[in-house]
């Protein structure tokens, strides 16, 4: 081996030999500094004799480039070792838990109304709200129920004071969302009240109602919706049809059992009780009373400006507390009205 | 309604089993609510006569009995009840009987070999009663089985009767509505007129006709009193949920559940002249059966003789006309009070009577006579009695009218979806009673006097459904024309701004709109709230007209169940009195938004300080809420919230809610241990969302400076940005707060308010002259408005 195999040989091992940027630039300086034994090589050329000269000066330089070769490849080496040790002390433990603010959650009722909204969307029923503090008159009389009839007596109606003491009798709190029924058909027949034929009306109405009642399947306030549906030739096929769908599809649950039942209300005839069965689950096979619903009197279409010789329609009310109830298995109603976190933040 | 179903099976037997019975029921409106066994199950129990009794030879309270029991030998059986005696017919346990509880071996009672046991109502699970043995009727069977005997694998049925089905409060109505669904015979009791034996009257008077347009009243003299009733009586009314109390009433009620026709009797000793019908004198006043004195109002109607009140009519009989074990002659009444005039009478006095819940529904007003009939020749039967002649008054033009109701068979399938032949709807509605006659579109329906719910096509509509079958009607998806709904852009949900709310670390609760009044007085210094004339319980007496105080209780509510870190939300009504206001109810119901914030900002978590939550946390809430509209917080006071520490939230100029830390006295009060912050916000408000609005992207780059002010350390900042920001030069495009500094390198009253300047222009780059010119000028306006200096 000639003299400048060992000086590249010497300086690799040199290079190799550096751990740290510093002494690697202090080891390149030994060979390619102004002092360096190369660079030493190179200025000594010009004393050889011009015909050694050429060869000499091409040797130099190739061991130079095999030096400045193994330099560049030790500087990266230290430079990934370096990033290398920086990645090891900034390693996190991934299994912390994340900061900052977690999610709230949704009240159960709000999500079995959002639901039903949503599923009546998607056959055009819009959706209507109305006070809660109602009027007599729409509570009871547009609904085709006077004074005295029978049928008040099964709403255990709240009613209020006025500023001399002594009881309000034209105004209690709605003991259902019936009366939107009737503010959405004088709404829409005066709306459309221009044209010959009314288009169709399709509303849903959600909301707080208020009854005297309290125990483990009553609360004084709880919510219902109301859905309407008014045409040329709405049905009590087409009324089992839209409900029977729309309970199928709340529950998720094609094989859902729907019967209908003879009842009474004075806002409808023909009127239904509606009930529900399971196929799977606790529940499995028990007939379970979960709406009210029938033709809309033809009183209750006179009331809301409708000819009931020329439209037809139905009507149905529903709890969507006791839908929720049974559709995440909630056994007490009253776990709606209490505010326990413990409870509420499992919907989210 | 509760009846027995062996006595509906006397009117009318279907071949359905008891649980079809009640299916067929069910299904035809009449809600069979509940079903349950006469009695408990048990077998191998006799009708036996006890033939003789000797003490038992080793036991005092014992005794040995020899027991008939129909076959050659009589049994010996050992006895402890102390009502046992010779000739006594008694139910009797054989050995392998199964009773409740126990089945009967051969034993040895103290040495001697008892081979059954007779037994106590309460041993065959029939009643609580364990005084003796039951005692059966002296003509009993022997050795029949008891079940038969006492008909004990009978069924109480109870109905939840809708209102309009009058016709079905009695058991003759039940079986003609069950003899019309299934096609069975209707079996009605044979009601043939008793003949008058003696002639005593009484004159009937209506003196209020619209309130009582039938009387019928007959006098029977010289009745038992004391006569028992009948076991089978007994037994069919026990079964219908009313107690046996002596024969005289037993019949009433036995009549009334047969035929649905009230029948009242009066001791005709306490009566003096005429029967009147007629309406209250002013003042007067009567003590009911049920030892309540009444005034009634001027349109009840009373029974009364020559000289008194007797009975409110169609209600309830006064104390001292009634009948009573002493009674010998009576007088029968069997009115028909109209539904109007009987209507909310007991619900005025806080009561329900079985004759107003009848007669407020509907009663047959062709049926009193029959039923007076009915009750006398039981009433002769039983314990005598020489009836007189029966005293009809009508007022003819005052009873109900049946007027014939149209039904078109095309309406009919319009409305219900099919089309059923018409042959099939008159074979259905003459099932039901009803009177036909055939019409070019239909037929003309005349109702029976029975049904007080057929007055339109609509009801004759529902026959039809009812009676073909709920379930036979298909289900088909509707066919609309459909019109596509409007979307706009600016509103949003209620639901995506809960969703907003939820995602900020809220949880959403519903609360009752009634809440205590303190809490009114306490969160909303609201001293007159709407009050409720019929609170459930005092704490809930009065309609809010804030949330804050609901959300205060779940608070408490929750503090009650160590969850220290609270964030709830509601959104919901609240109510104001406001004669302009509301939908024509004279309240203001303004929907709103209000959340709660207690405990820590960030739930308790590793490398965080762990602070409390504060008024900029929950403002930074409120702001992404209403974001990208921006709000302005206007220094306020309010009832609920802390003096310093609570703000007006404005929109547009306009109030939207407001926001602040609960009032340290309320903090107290409550116990709350730290302050909530809270904010209450109109929904209205929160609804409305901005239509985007596009400003041209600038290509040329920004230049951004920053400016810090020296300022009083009471300057707010709001009226400060808001100056910078309307006099800012048009190349300034946002001038943004990001620090306050109070300390160090300021006076002791100073702080420093450092400002963000992004400048730019679209068309250009920003020359340095331009943007120094700007700065400048934001400055002596801060100098020369605000007294503010420029940090050095």
């Amino acid at each position: 081996m000639d003299k400048l195999d060992q000086l590249v040989a010497s300086a690799t091992s040199d290079f190799a030999a550096a751990t740290e940027p510093a002494k690697l630039e202090d080891a390149k300086a030994r060979y390619l500094g102004k002092e360096g034994s190369l660079t030493a090589l190179l200025k000594g050329l010009g004393k050889l004799p011009a015909d050694e000269r050429k060869s000499a000066g091409t040797a130099i330089n190739i061991a130079k480039e095999r030096i400045e070769s193994a330099l560049t490849t030790r500087r990266d080496a230290l430079k990934n070792a370096q990033l290398e040790a920086q990645l090891a002390t900034e390693a996190l433990d991934v299994t912390l838990p994340g900061r900052g603010l977690p999610r709230g959650s949704l009240h159960p009722v709000t999500i079995s109304l959002d639901r039903i909204e949503q599923l009546f969307r998607s056959i055009g029923f819009e959706v209507a709200e109305g006070p809660e503090i109602e009027t007599d008159w729409y509570n009871f009389t547009a609904l085709n129920t006077p004074e005295n009839h029978p049928a008040r007596s099964m709403h255990d109606t709240f009613y209020l004071l006025g500023d001399d003491g002594k009881v309000q009798d034209d105004v209690l709190l709605r003991t259902h969302t019936s009366p939107v029924q009737i503010r959405s058909m004088l709404a829409h027949t005066e709306r459309y009240k221009h044209l010959e034929m009314l288009p169709e009306l399709r509303v849903i109405c959600p909301g707080r109602v208020y009854r005297v009642d309290s125990d483990a399947t009553h609360s004084p306030m709880f919510h219902q919706v109301e859905g309407l549906w008014i045409g040329e030739s709405v049905s009590f096929a087409d009324l089992k049809g839209v409900v029977a769908d729309f309970l199928r599809r709340f529950f998720e649950s094609d094989d859902l059992k729907v019967r209908f039942r003879p009842s009474f209300f004075p806002f409808t005839e023909p009127s239904a009780e509606i009930d529900v069965a399971f196929m799977s689950g606790a529940l499995e096979g028990r007939w379970l009373e979960i709406a009210g619903c029938g033709m809309v009197h033809p009183n209750v279409l006179r009331f809301g400006g409708f000819d009931p010789e020329k439209y037809t329609g139905f009507a149905f009310g529903m709890g969507p507390d006791r839908l929720t109830m049974l559709r995440y298995s909630i056994p007490d109603l009253r776990l709606f009205f209490e505010g326990d976190l413990r409870f509420l933040s499992q919907f989210q | 309604m509760q009846f027995s179903e062996s006595w509906l099976r006397s009117l009318c037997n279907p071949s359905l089993s008891s649980e079809e019975l009640c299916h067929v029921l069910t299904m035809a409106g009449l809600e069979v609510e509940e079903r349950r066994p006469a009695s408990a199950d048990f077998s191998n129990v006799v009708v036996a006569e006890v033939l003789s009794v000797e003490r038992h030879p080793d036991a005092d309270k014992l005794k040995l009995c020899s027991v008939n029991v129909g076959e050659a030998t009589p049994l010996q059986i050992v006895c402890g009840a102390p009502n046992v005696a010779a000739g006594m017919k008694v139910p009797c346990a054989r050995v392998g009987a199964k009773l409740p509880g126990i089945e009967i071996k051969q034993a040895k009672v103290r040495g001697i070999e008892s081979f059954g046991m007779l037994c106590s109502a309460r041993e065959l699970g029939l009643s609580d009663d364990h005084g003796g043995l039951l005692p059966l009727a002296a003509d009993a069977t022997v050795g029949e089985d008891i079940r038969r005997h006492l008909d004990l694998d009978d069924h109480l049925i109870t109905l939840k009767l809708t209102p309009n089905r009058a016709d079905c409060l009695s058991l003759l109505g039940i079986a003609r509505e069950l003899s019309a669904l299934t096609g069975a015979p209707l079996l009605a009791p044979e009601v043939k007129p008793v003949a008058a034996v003696v002639a005593d009257t009484r004159e009937v008077v209506l003196d209020a006709p619209a309130s009582c347009s039938r009387y019928c009243g007959r006098i029977i003299r010289g009745v038992n009193a004391k006569a028992p009733t009948p076991e089978w009586m007994k037994r069919r009314i026990e079964r219908s949920g009313i107690r046996s109390i002596s024969f005289l009433v037993d019949v009433t009620n036995y009549v009334m559940l047969e035929l649905g026709q009230p029948l009242h009797a009066f001791d005709d000793a306490e009566l003096s002249g005429a029967i009147h019908v007629r309406l209250p004198k002013p003042g007067e006043q009567l003590l009911l059966l049920n030892e309540q004195t009444v005034t009634p109002s001027a349109d009840t109607a009373l029974i009364a003789d020559d000289e008194k009140p007797l009975a409110m009519a169609g209600v309830m009989g006064g104390e001292h006309s009634g009948i009573n074990d002493s009674t010998r002659d009576l007088f029968l009444e069997s009115a028909f009070f109209p539904p109007a005039a009987i209507a909310g009478k007991a619900r005025a006095f806080g009561f329900s009577s079985d004759a107003s819940h009848r007669y407020e529904r509907g009663v047959d007003f062709e049926l009193q006579r029959k039923a007076i009939e009915r009750a006398t020749q039981l009433i002769v039967d039983t314990c005598g009695g020489k009836p007189g002649p029966v005293m009809e008054a009508v007022a003819a033009g005052h009873l109900p009218q049946r007027r014939p109701v149209r039904l078109r068979s095309a309406r009919a399938a319009r409305v219900l979806g099919i089309t059923l032949p018409e042959a099939r709807i008159e074979a259905m509605l003459r099932g039901l009673g009803l009177h036909l006659e055939k019409t070019s579109e239909g037929f003309s329906v005349t109702p029976p006097s029975f049904r007080f719910d057929i007055e339109i096509e609509e009801d004759l509509i529902e026959e039809i459904a009812r009676i073909h079958g709920y379930d036979n009607i298909p289900s088909q998806p509707p066919v609309a024309r459909m019109a596509m709904m409007p979307a706009t852009e600016s509103s949003r949900s209620p639901m995506s701004l809960r969703r907003a709310v939820a995602e900020r670390d809220f949880h959403e609760v519903v609360t009752y709109s009634f809440v205590d009044a303190m809490w009114e007085s306490d969160f909303a210094a609201n001293r007159a709230p709407i009050m409720l004339a019929n609170p459930i319980a005092s704490h809930m007496g009065v309609m809010r007209s804030s949330l804050i105080g609901s959300l205060v209780g779940v608070l408490v509510a929750n503090r009650k169940r160590q969850a220290e870190r609270v964030r709830v939300f509601e959104l919901g009504r609240c109510f104001n009195k406001d004669a302009g206001a509301g939908p024509g109810t004279g309240f203001a119901q303004p929907m709103r938004l209000a959340g709660l914030a207690a405990g820590t900002a960030f739930p308790e978590q590793w490398g965080s300080a762990g602070g409390r939550v504060d008024f900029y946390d929950i403002k930074a809430d409120v702001e992404a809420l209403f974001a990208p509209r921006r709000l302005e917080f206007i220094k306020a006071e309010h009832p609920a919230l802390h003096p310093g520490r609570c703000a007006t939230v404005s929109l547009d100029g306009r109030p939207a809610g407001i926001l602040g830390e609960l009032h340290p006295r309320w903090v107290q009060k409550y116990e709350l241990g730290t302050a909530p912050v809270v904010f209450e916000l109109e929904l209205a408000a929160l609804l409305a969302t901005p239509f985007p609005h596009y400003d041209e992207v600038s290509r040329f780059p920004a230049v951004i400076r920053d400016l810090a002010l020296v300022v009083a350390q009471n300057q707010p900042l709001a009226p400060l940005l808001a100056a910078l920001r309307a006099t800012a030069p048009a190349i300034v495009r946002d001038v943004a707060l990001f620090d306050v500094y109070q300390g160090k390198g300021l006076g002791e009253n100073e702080k420093s308010l450092a400002f963000r300047i992004v400048m730019q222009d679209t068309q250009r780059t920003l020359e340095d002259a331009e943007v120094e010119a700007a700065i400048a000028s934001l400055l002596a306006v801060a100098t020369r408005d605000f007294n503010a200096s420029l940090r050095g």
